[in-house]
């Protein structure tokens, strides 16, 4: 039967995506003898070596806790500052408010390499090279666009009868927005968040280019530049690996479903 | 009877605008600062000579001379190239892949939690995770991929010294890593389209693959559209697989621009020929953006909350 | 309590559409006036200008006599209830009707008191800890109704409130409004398109079509002297009947004339000059099945709908058109599809209309 054929392709696809990340799990607990000597499917011994040298020797909770840091503040700073910017742009009547969107969408659109070196050069004005906010503003460029566009769409399809139900029961603007406008809005503001979390945690470039020692590194970077005294320590990465992507997993595992939601709101990038 | 407009509404009106602007402000501000200033900066320091590793210069205005050089610079074209065929076999085969993913879910319909995470891992996980990871699966002499090459009896190529076979596990990473995203915006597509088209087809005889063809294909159009631009432009600017996999090895054979430009930039100094790059980055991105949405129809971009 | 007037105001949008244009309206301290219309006749949009929702183009908004155009609506201090009731699905019942008591800052203790004392009268204190979702629709209305009373504002404003209602509810509800508002004696703005709704409750009904006042009065003289042709059709089921004819010198007397009928005019005075087109308007009620020859017209019986304490006759008239004739007849009368009749119409309830104008010009000694 069809549905049959399809569920069977369904499973094979499903194994092909899993595959890797299987691959790399097994090999972060195999020991380093055995890590390029006749790969197997099934591993024949298991080994916490690698996770002991991370947290160890090589203090990856350091790069851990700056990711959760610049992460955690950008999404606050994104969801907050932008949530009321996408209340304003979505509800309020106001002149210049296209031309706000606009803007809003362009510096989106304008890609990261772009502004690295004008952003290396202010934040080094600043002082603010291998810091935390040195991080957070530049991550704000990406994380702000994406809260704002999310949260107007999102704004936009609540009834507005019931702020004008606020408004005639005697509630200003602020109290509407603050008690009825924001409880109703927690899906769209927890989308906001989980895209902003995982997007910050899994940033690159920027965090390359801005920090410049590990005690600020992010996990992203930091295992990008392990170096091994005679080779890579591909076992240490492949651990760095799967601790990077437990809570990523984890999110995703929880929120799937607002994940999809917003990411197909027509509003995002990949 | 001509209706005289009235001053604004004067007090209420009036407050209304200033709540407005209150609340849009911070986020508006910190835009400006982080992301507006910096763009004006770019371009115009891309008209500047401004080479860090030779201060003595200074930093004078020499108008588009970054650009003509950029334009005779073998390495920018080389990069260019890369970058383009790069993204052309990319995008083509996710978005045969998310195809076939997207339909398979939509049949699959009680695909389940277990399944929708699994499919999303790879798009939630850092883009240098995925690097190391399909790093390590080819790595020479004795990676997966070689093991299993050689066990087919194949001689398989020393990856990442091979200017041609190095590009293997970089299209093969990328693809592994988008396909679930392009997947799920033509699942939502999909999801989309009236069951009862297919009825009145297979009432009307259409077999299966005539039916993808004439119903599913057409409908379709508009979330092809947006996946294929979005994914052509994120293609484009590919930077962290490249340098985590390769670092634009060997020598440059798989540099992208974006690399390009990241050396330019941050190794070499070279700020203002840096900046002349980004702005062609920008401006080539931009242009086919704009070349995409108009060969295929605005409409794909309208936004359904308004 | 309030007087509520509208002076000369429009309202134009962005886009170019006007939705009211010049509208002069006074509504009476306690009276409910009914804004009844067609959709896009404005209606809403003159409900939303009272309420502070929107804001005129052009014009005032006045109540008790201050201007408040520029006033919003939260201090505006009336209540309204939504077509959709906007019962905020987030808070218990409970919480929705103390929602605008404490927004004043009213004590807690006051406020308790006067939400009980709503759902008291409501019935619906079984429901105040349930949330919207867990309500019916006339439990929600209710709970709607109850959220405007708690706040014993100046006036009411209702936009359609009965139509999301089941159609075996309404009337019902419809029958607890009219109580309520002689309980309460405050001033009411309702907005309907249906004309039973705006007959049954309205101390004075305004009908509006295309942003503008039609005619505003109590419901019975909308009904018994429809100011225009538009009026005359709107108002009353089945519609009136409408036809074209010339108002002719006949004899010593005038007549309304048409290929179909003649109709005696003595002692109606009608304000046109002879030869002039008029519409003349004779609603089903008025017309009378009766024996061959004693009539003004005769015509063929093409439907027959028994409705239960009446039955509607259509006729095909030669001469007057397209349009059936609508004649209303007893339940019990023989009358079958196919049959051909006189009818007669009552002279004293005729309606004539200016055929240029549409405006009513015929003026009947007593009525």
């Amino acid at each position: 039967m069809r549905a049959r054929g399809w569920a069977l392709v369904t499973a094979l696809l499903v194994v092909a995506i899993l595959f890797p990340l299987y691959w790399a799990v097994i090999a972060s607990f195999t020991p380093d003898s055995r890590l390029f000597a006749s790969p197997s499917l099934v591993p024949r011994a298991l080994v916490l070596d690698h996770y002991r040298a991370l947290f160890g020797g090589r203090d990856f909770w350091t790069p851990v806790r700056n990711s959760l840091v610049v992460a955690g503040a950008t999404t606050v700073l994104s969801v907050g500052l932008g949530g009321i910017c996408a209340y304003a742009l979505a509800r309020l009547r106001f002149r210049g408010k296209a031309p706000v969107l606009a803007f809003v969408l362009a510096v989106s659109m304008f890609p990261q390499m772009s502004i690295v070196s004008p952003l290396y050069l202010l934040l080094r004005e600043l002082r603010l090279l291998n810091t935390y906010p040195g991080l957070v503003l530049p991550y704000l460029t990406f994380a702000m666009p994406l809260t704002i566009w999310l949260l107007v769409g999102f704004f936009r399809q609540l009834p507005p009868e019931l702020e004008e139900a606020g408004l005639m029961d005697g509630a200003g603007r602020l109290r509407t927005l603050w008690e009825i406008v924001l409880p109703l809005s927690w899906p769209g503001l927890a989308t906001s968040a989980i895209l902003t979390f995982l997007y910050s945690w899994n940033e690159f470039l920027f965090a390359l280019s801005f920090t410049l020692g590990p005690e600020r590194y992010t996990v992203p970077v930091a295992i990008t530049l392990f170096r091994g005294q005679y080779q890579v320590p591909w076992g240490q990465i492949l651990a760095a690996a799967v601790v990077a992507t437990v809570p990523v997993a984890a999110i995703v595992l929880v929120a799937e479903r607002r994940i999809v939601a917003g990411l197909t709101s027509g509003a995002v990038k990949g | 009877m001509t209706a005289s407009p009235r001053p604004a509404g004067a007090s209420w009106r009036r407050s209304e605008t200033r709540l407005g602007w209150a609340l849009a402000l911070p986020a508006l501000g910190v835009i400006g600062l982080v992301a507006l200033f910096p763009i004006l900066w770019t371009f115009w320091e891309s008209l500047h000579l401004h080479d860090l590793r030779m201060p003595w210069l200074g930093r004078p205005f020499i108008g588009a001379a970054n650009y003509v050089e950029a334009l005779s610079d073998g390495r920018f074209w080389n990069a260019l190239a890369n970058t383009a065929a790069f993204a052309g076999v990319a995008v083509t085969l996710e978005l045969v892949g998310g195809l076939v993913l997207a339909l398979a879910l939509h049949r699959v319909s009680r695909a389940g939690r277990l399944v929708r995470t699994a499919v999303l891992l790879p798009w939630a996980i850092p883009t240098v995770v995925a690097a190391l990871v399909w790093r390590f699966m080819f790595e020479s002499p004795a990676g997966l991929a070689t093991g299993v090459l050689e066990r087919l009896g194949a001689t398989p190529p020393t990856w990442f010294a091979d200017a041609l076979a190095a590009w293997v596990p970089l299209v093969l990473a990328d693809v592994w890593k988008t396909t679930p995203f392009v997947a799920l915006l033509l699942l939502a597509g999909l999801q989309t389209i009236d069951r009862s088209l297919y009825e009145a087809a297979d009432v009307d005889g259409a077999g299966p693959w005539r039916q993808f063809l004439e119903i599913t294909l057409p409908l379709l159009r508009p979330a092809l559209v947006v996946a294929v631009l979005f994914r052509a432009l994120d293609a484009f600017r590919v930077f962290d697989i490249v340098y985590v996999m390769t670092g634009g090895g060997p020598g440059t054979a798989t540099e992208s621009i974006a690399l390009y430009t990241f050396s330019t930039l941050l190794r070499n100094l070279r700020f203002g020929f840096g900046s002349a790059l980004s702005v062609i980055v920008f401006a080539v991105a931009f242009l086919c953006a704009l070349a995409g949405i108009r060969m295929f129809g605005a409409s794909a971009f309208q936004d359904r909350s308004a | 309590m309030a007087a509520i007037a509208l002076k000369r105001v429009s309202k134009v949008y962005p886009t170019g559409q006007t939705a009211v244009r010049d509208l002069t309206l006074e509504i009476v301290n306690g009276e409910l006036l009914v804004l009844l219309g067609p959709s896009g006749s404005g209606k809403s949009t003159v409900l939303r200008l009272i309420a502070g929702l929107e804001t005129p183009t052009s014009g005032q908004v006045l109540i008790d006599g201050r201007d408040v155009t520029l006033v919003p609506p939260p201090r505006r201090d009336l209540a309204m209830v939504f077509q959709s009731y906007a019962l905020y699905p987030h808070k218990s019942v409970r919480e929705n009707l103390a929602f605008g008591l404490r927004v004043r800052g009213v004590d807690a203790a006051r406020v308790d008191a006067r939400v009980r004392e709503t759902a008291t009268a409501l019935d619906i204190e079984a429901l105040l800890e349930r949330r919207p979702a867990q309500l019916s629709g006339g439990q929600r209305q209710r709970v709607a109704l109850g959220r405007a009373i708690v706040r014993e504002p100046k006036a009411f404003l209702f936009d359609e409130p009965l139509s999301n209602l089941d159609p075996t509810l309404r009337a019902g509800t419809r029958t607890e409004l009219a109580l309520l508002h002689r309980r309460l004696a405050t001033t009411m703005v309702y907005v309907t398109h249906d004309q039973e709704e705006a007959m049954t409750l309205g101390t004075r009904v305004a009908v509006m079509r295309a942003g503008a006042i039609e005619q505003v009065a109590p419901a019975l003289e909308v009904f018994r002297r429809p100011a225009n042709t538009f009026v005359a059709r709107f108002i009353g089921s089945p519609a009136m009947n409408l036809w074209a004819c010339t108002c002719a010198r006949v004899g010593d007397g005038r007549h309304l004339v048409s290929p179909a009928f003649s109709i005696d005019l003595t002692g109606i005075d009608v304000a046109v000059p002879d030869g002039a087109g008029v519409y003349v308007g004779v609603r089903p009620h008025d017309i009378d099945i009766v024996p061959n020859g004693e009539g003004n017209g005769a015509g063929g019986v093409e439907i027959v709908e028994p409705l239960g304490p009446v039955t509607v006759v259509h006729l095909r008239v030669g001469g007057l058109g397209d349009d059936f004739v609508r004649v209303v007849v007893p339940a019990d009368s023989r009358i079958e599809v196919g049959d051909r009749v006189t009818f007669r119409v009552r002279p004293d309830r005729l309606h004539v209309f200016d055929a240029r104008t549409g405006q009513r010009v015929i003026d009947q000694h007593g009525r």
